[in-house]
């Protein structure tokens, strides 16, 4: 198996593990996020169920208000491009930003490919809906994947979905034989021998966390119960009725998933939750963009 | 001897990991009654500001301070392990540490994501070859107090230190897959 693409940035991902990344708009929810006990904060101009309900063309935010971010918080900062956008990932990498997230919640900038970052220093932490797609980003140079869901739903169904696929998929890899291996390297467009490491390693070379329509401390546990190895929150903290006591809830039921008596403590009292979708009325299903 | 990863947030499987390739049982803890099953404790990278949290509303906090003035439980700190047991944190937002090791140290010292690297240090404990480590984000330890023995120097500052039955790195062996300084660790 080749070396790792960015061995550092994939170091930075397995030192999230266990933690919440959490979607903020202004330096104060960064504060919030932080204090709430967030792993990293994702800088962005508006959550995605802003984004969904503005609708028009989402971009890079204004490297101003990223900036302001970064400069509240000690905690690693993200930001979200483009798919595809190498400009916009280079401009984030200019403002020494800790991660890049190329993201099907932006709209997409190139209709053939996804951005090669393997001449990148920055990591990039990018979607997944299946095996398949997961390798790709990883063989294009990603330090970390998040499985998709559909974001800014509150609806939890894609993520689990996504997250389950991926492990069935690595599972599966197990019981093929050399022939079957080969079909799946080619048809998925990935290299046979990243194929056969993931089957050796049974799981993915790179740090897998879920997002996509996390919207309780519930959600968070039964995501990390199946296999997650920790979790973005998007929209769900900051449209919730108390953002700061909801992180909190998040923190603790990522960590504490299997203790059913803290996520019933954690889980009392919140408050109302964020509203949400129901995804088979979407006019856009961000988890369709990305090829 | 059973030795337990801290396990709220972090590279906690990588501890696991090298333990495993030492032949030695490990386990997660979480939870008190988790720490009292084990003889020896690691703490792993990750946020110290998130760990640090999740460590008092676990108790463990306590439990942690009193069984090591007990002495009876020797602890191992990579990165922002060596945060939450250094006695004197640096910098903005500053977690509440275990203070515990008679250092002070400067969180996010050496700058963004993009200021990481790795390298080989020379450990003169551990013999002659040198250790590979990666420097993530690392803190510095801007001064060591009494008592505080320097196990390694990076570029004339300490990086891996020693006070009695707590050893703390600002960088991480344990994702280079080195078996070498954990070892030292059981020993001590």
């Amino acid at each position: 198996m080749k070396p790792s693409r960015n061995p550092l940035g994939e170091d930075l991902a397995r030192m999230l593990k266990g933690g919440v990344i959490m979607d903020v708009v202004t330096a104060e929810q960064a504060k919030i996020a932080e204090k709430a006990g967030a792993v990293s904060v994702m800088a962005l101009e508006r959550i995605p169920s802003d984004i969904r309900a503005h609708g028009g063309i989402a971009r890079m935010s204004d490297p101003a208000l990223i900036a302001k971010i970064k400069k509240a918080v000690t905690i690693p900062v993200m930001a979200k491009v483009r798919i595809g956008h190498t400009a916009e990932a280079r401009i984030l990498e200019a403002l020494n930003i800790d991660f890049i997230d190329e993201s099907e919640v932006l709209t997409p900038a190139d209709p053939f490919h996804h951005i090669d970052k393997r001449p990148f220093k920055v990591p990039f932490v990018c979607g997944a809906t299946n095996l398949g797609e997961a390798l790709r980003r990883i063989n294009e140079g990603a330090a970390m994947i998040r499985t998709k869901g559909e974001a800014g739903t509150g609806n939890v169904v894609e993520a689990v979905r996504h997250l389950k696929l991926i492990l069935r998929e690595i599972r599966d890899l197990q019981s093929m034989n050399g022939r079957a291996l080969k079909t799946f390297a080619r048809e998925q467009r990935i290299p046979m021998d990243l194929l056969k490491h993931v089957r050796k390693l049974q799981k993915l070379p790179v740090v897998m966390f879920t997002a996509g329509g996390i919207a309780t401390p519930a959600d968070a546990a039964l995501l990390m119960d199946i296999g997650a190895e920790g979790v973005f929150v998007g929209s769900g903290i900051f449209t919730s009725e108390n953002p700061a006591k909801t992180a909190r809830a998040m923190v603790e039921a990522t960590t504490h998933f299997q203790d059913s008596r803290l996520l019933l403590k954690v889980s009392t009292n919140l408050g109302e939750a964020m509203s949400g979708l129901d995804i088979a009325s979407l006019p856009v299903k961000m988890q369709e963009r990305g090829w | 001897m059973t030795v337990g990863v801290l396990a709220l947030q972090g590279d906690v499987s990588e501890h696991h990991e090298v333990l495993r390739g030492l032949r030695v049982a490990s386990f997660d803890v979480r939870t008190p009654a988790d720490l009292a099953g084990v003889d020896r404790l690691i703490i792993p990278g990750g946020e110290s500001t998130a760990i640090s949290l999740l460590l008092q509303s676990s108790g463990l906090f306590q439990e942690i301070i009193a069984r090591h003035i007990k002495r009876t439980l020797p602890i191992f700190g990579t990165c922002a392990g060596a945060i939450l047991l250094a006695k004197r944190i640096e910098g903005t937002n500053t977690p509440k540490s275990l203070a515990l090791l008679n250092i002070t140290i400067d969180r996010n010292a050496y700058g963004t994501q993009l200021d990481s690297f790795e390298e080989r240090i020379s450990v003169p404990v551990l013999g002659r070859k040198l250790l590979r480590v990666s420097f993530i984000r690392a803190p510095k330890i801007t001064a060591t107090g009494e008592g505080v023995e320097i196990l390694a120097m990076h570029k004339k500052v300490p990086v891996l230190v020693r006070q009695g039955s707590i050893l703390a790195s600002a960088c991480h062996p344990e994702v280079q897959c080195e078996i070498r300084l954990h070892e030292y660790f059981l020993k001590i």
